[in-house]
């Protein structure tokens, strides 16, 4: 009852409240008259246009301000949990912040999120002119000043060279065959990195055009002179074999070395025991390879981890393998013992393993049948009328 | 009834604002006031800097460029040597001394004229703090004409021209931003050889040009044309140098008035280094 009184009574207010501004702008009227004219809008012009806005651009004082926000914060948290202040690392927010409030969303993006502004917001530039107007770098009216620094700069190294080069000409001393810049097991950064490590967006054309000025860099003889200025602009390419988990060789009891893999291809699970035992013989779900599979084809899928290493007759399998069919269960068995191998194998081996695609689980399984079609790709017959 | 009081007791709460938007509505009335105040006190700097800017302007060359280049200097670097016959720009035949074997000679005593206006205007402008944009779409050259900006303290744009640079600025930069108060052209021609899209816009924005114009050229639109040669690397070279010289020498000349009008206020005699 109250409450709907209380309801009444404010929308009686607001109603109130909406006709007294009315009355005030009209008086404000009358007092600005002579020194003002107000102008009767529409709400739409009042509207900002947000898209042509761009992206939201923070003040420096702003982020300032949440820097300190999130150290404090980081204190408190710290106490709350009972920890140390001191020595509160990211990690421990993170834990904190997943403790306290625990979300079941799947999104991450979508979690609770305590993180340093400068990971939560966008790098952004600061005014690029000071008190005069006078821009702060000699290529500003350019409009993409960290880039062409970037082309001068680099371009001034390989002239610096050629003069370099050609003073040694000039004394007699020049060879051909000086010490390089290795370029092997590392790459250029690529255009998103560049754009990130400039602040700067640029288009294909000019990640091109760095990448050529780059090369003809490189195709100096005496290049080598500014070698960390070219690495910096290069990042290691990380070796894919040592991503591999190779499990340690095991003895039994008569001194045996033996080791064991899995593998799976579409429903087919299987699972291989080696040994080194010099005799060859294999077995599948106890009875001999030649007849669990007749088809020869799923015989040199089996034989194939063994043929490309040159290990045919070393070998005592004992594999055992459910489901599938028995193309499928001849992949997963394959699988199975080139994994099973590695602990065999030099590192170099395993690289050419991994560069066969013996390593590689099959990801193909087979696709989902769609409403409106009579199979996964097949669809209804097409009728005119 | 009841609609009554509350009205009247909301207009109450309500009028120091009327009254605010009053005064902010009788600001000017107020401005007039304090500006009247503020001027005695600025009169001593105001003085001053007047004193500092308008000297240079009562003497022709206070900077002394002419001596900084001679005919001999521009012969020596090929600034006479201007395009064939028949890239001969019909506005450009009042600055050519003839052809020779259907090659353009450029008249360089005009050349010697233009050049020391056009130098003594970059002197006064760079004197007085202002933005010099050095501007050549030559790939040849580009390099050097960077370089001789930084040197000198001013800026260079020597890469592909966006096309709102000086007409759409502040959407471009951001609101609030500075034109360049004088643009120098190295060389007004682009890559396939038409005009440079900077001279119609400076003229367009009411920005001041110096041009180096070959016989290709048109001089039309360019504040202060200079005739010369702009495909040798020896008449870039020695472009560059002259006007790298004329900044510093003219940024120097004011760092110098400023400390000594700084340490003794009363006057000081033209033409003194």
């Amino acid at each position: 009852m109250a409450a709907s009184g209380g309801r009444t009574v404010g929308s009686f207010l607001w109603k109130c409240g909406n006709c007294c501004f009315n009355f005030n702008t009209v008086s404000s009227n009358l007092t600005c008259q002579v020194l003002s004219r107000q102008l009767c809008v529409s709400a739409v012009l009042h509207r900002k246009n947000l898209a042509a806005a761009g992206p939201e651009k923070f003040s420096e004082e702003f982020i300032k301000k949440q820097v300190e926000e999130f150290n404090i914060g980081k204190r408190h948290l710290a106490n709350m949990m009972g920890e140390d202040p001191e020595t509160f690392t990211q990690g421990d927010i993170d834990r904190s912040i997943a403790y306290l409030f625990p979300s079941g969303l799947f999104d991450k993006k979508a979690k609770p999120l305590m993180k340093h502004p400068d990971e939560v917001f966008p790098k952004q530039r600061a005014v690029q002119w000071g008190a005069d107007g006078r821009p702060f770098h000699f290529l500003f009216y350019t409009g993409k000043q960290s880039y062409y620094t970037l082309m001068h700069d680099t371009f001034t190294k390989a002239l610096a060279v050629e003069k370099h080069q050609d003073r040694l000409r000039g004394k007699g001393l020049f060879t051909q065959d000086t010490k390089q810049i290795s370029l092997v097991g590392s790459r250029w950064l690529l255009k998103e990195e560049l754009e990130e490590l400039l602040v700067e967006t640029i288009s294909e054309h000019d990640y091109a055009r760095f990448i050529q000025l780059m090369e003809r860099l490189l195709s100096l003889p005496y290049c080598s002179v500014e070698e960390d200025f070219v690495q910096r602009y290069r990042r290691q390419l990380e070796i894919q074999s040592s991503k591999q988990q190779v499990q340690p060789l095991q003895y039994d009891q008569h001194g045996v070395a033996y080791s064991t893999g899995d593998g799976r291809r579409k429903t087919a699970t299987g699972t291989v025991l080696l040994r080194d035992s010099s005799s060859g013989s294999i077995s599948i779900n106890g009875t001999n390879y030649v007849h669990y599979f007749p088809v020869l084809q799923d015989r040199e899928q089996l034989m194939f981890p063994l043929h490309f290493m040159g290990v045919l007759g070393r070998f005592d399998m004992q594999c055992s393998v459910s489901g599938g069919g028995h193309s499928s269960q001849a992949g997963a068995l394959r699988l199975a013992i080139s994994r099973a191998m590695l602990s065999f194998l030099s590192e170099g081996q395993v690289e050419t393993m991994r560069q066969a695609g013996l390593l590689t689980p099959d990801p193909r399984i087979k696709e989902r049948k769609k409403p409106g079609q009579e199979g996964a790709r097949r669809k209804f017959t097409w009728k005119k009328r | 009834m009841a609609a009554g009081v509350f009205t009247k007791g909301l207009c109450g709460f309500r009028q120091p604002r009327i009254v605010a938007a009053g005064y902010s509505c009788s600001g000017p009335l107020y401005a007039t006031a304090t500006a009247v105040k503020t001027l005695p006190l600025q009169t001593d700097s105001t003085a001053v800097t007047d004193k500092i800017q308008n000297l240079p302007l009562e003497m022709p060359d206070f900077f002394r460029l002419s001596e900084l280049f001679s005919l001999k200097d521009l012969f020596d670097a090929r600034v006479h040597l201007g395009h064939k016959k028949g890239c001969r720009h019909r506005l450009m035949e009042p600055y050519l001394f003839g052809s020779r074997l259907d090659q353009d000679i450029i008249d360089l005593d005009q050349t010697m004229e233009h050049l020391q206006s056009a130098l003594n205007f970059t002197a006064h402008i760079a004197y007085r703090g202002g933005i010099i944009l050095f501007v050549s779409r030559r790939r040849q050259f580009g390099h050097l004409v960077e370089s001789t900006a930084g040197d000198c303290g001013e800026y260079a744009h020597t890469r592909y021209w966006q096309g709102g640079l000086l007409t759409n600025a502040p959407i471009q930069y951001g609101p609030g931003v500075r034109l360049p108060d004088l643009i120098v052209f190295l060389s007004t021609l682009n890559n396939v050889f038409q005009q440079h899209v900077g001279v119609r816009d400076a003229a367009k924005m009411n920005i001041p040009t110096v041009g180096v114009v070959d016989s290709n050229c048109n001089p039309s639109l360019v504040t202060y044309p200079v005739p010369g040669n702009d495909d040798t690397p020896a008449a870039m070279e020695l472009y560059c140098r002259l006007f790298k010289m004329t900044i510093n020498r003219a940024k120097d000349k004011r760092r110098q008035m400023e400390l000594l009008q700084g340490l003794s206020p009363a006057g000081l005699t033209p033409g003194s280094s």
